[in-house]
């Protein structure tokens, strides 16, 4: 039944990875990454049922919050162009 | 008892994977960004909850369980905010959405 799942997982980030090479655009390709990590997050949960072992749920977590903010990182980059802008917020703070 | 626990694990596992497979294939085939956001939710809200909640009822109750929902808790938390960020960031990078004339983008 694990093997089920973590086999839908795999197929799904297969098909998550072409779009993430299609493109067209960088948001097509920054949501397929996002995407893709949160599959990792189960097929690391998946995984670890299969064989036995569920010690790697930790990994899952900690891997869940790395992609987050990688994300967050990246999006911030193509929009701001600037990792260290302060948003729209403080712009509007200033006027 | 226990046979229904485990019927009812099997079957939130199973209706995850479909669900997940399903956006898979919407991400591949949808027309444009802000339809392909659409489908990343339901494999981030109903693949991965339903699998999760699989993998919950047969851990029992322990500390997998509990670092299960804690996964659980922080997609639900993480994932419609990277929704809103790209699309949001999306839109500044002006990308218009698709409106009207669907089919002619469909096939392309």
């Amino acid at each position: 039944m694990f093997s089920v799942a973590a086999a839908a997982v795999l197929g799904t980030m297969a098909l998550v990875l072409i779009r993430a090479m299609l493109g067209p655009t960088v948001y097509d390709r920054i949501l397929a990454v996002n995407m893709f990590g949160t599959k990792t997050v189960l097929l690391i949960a998946v995984l670890g049922f299969l064989t036995g072992r569920p010690d790697f749920l930790d990994l899952a977590l900690v891997y869940g919050l790395i992609n987050f903010i990688g994300t967050i990182a990246a999006l911030k980059f193509f929009e701001y162009s600037d990792l260290g802008h302060a948003g729209q917020d403080a712009r509007r703070g200033e006027s | 008892m226990a046979v229904a626990v485990e019927v009812a694990s099997w079957v939130a596992i199973l209706a995850g994977s479909f669900f997940a497979l399903t956006g898979g294939v919407g991400i591949l085939r949808l027309p444009d960004l802000f339809t392909r956001l659409h489908a990343a939710g339901v494999t981030d809200t109903m693949g991965a909850g339903l699998i999760l909640f699989g993998l919950m009822l047969q851990a029992g109750m322990s500390l997998v369980c509990i670092k299960l929902i804690l996964i659980l808790a922080f997609l639900l938390l993480t994932s419609p905010t990277a929704t809103h960020v790209v699309a949001k960031a999306a839109l500044h990078g002006e990308l218009k959405p698709l409106l009207g004339n669907f089919h002619s983008a469909w096939k392309t």
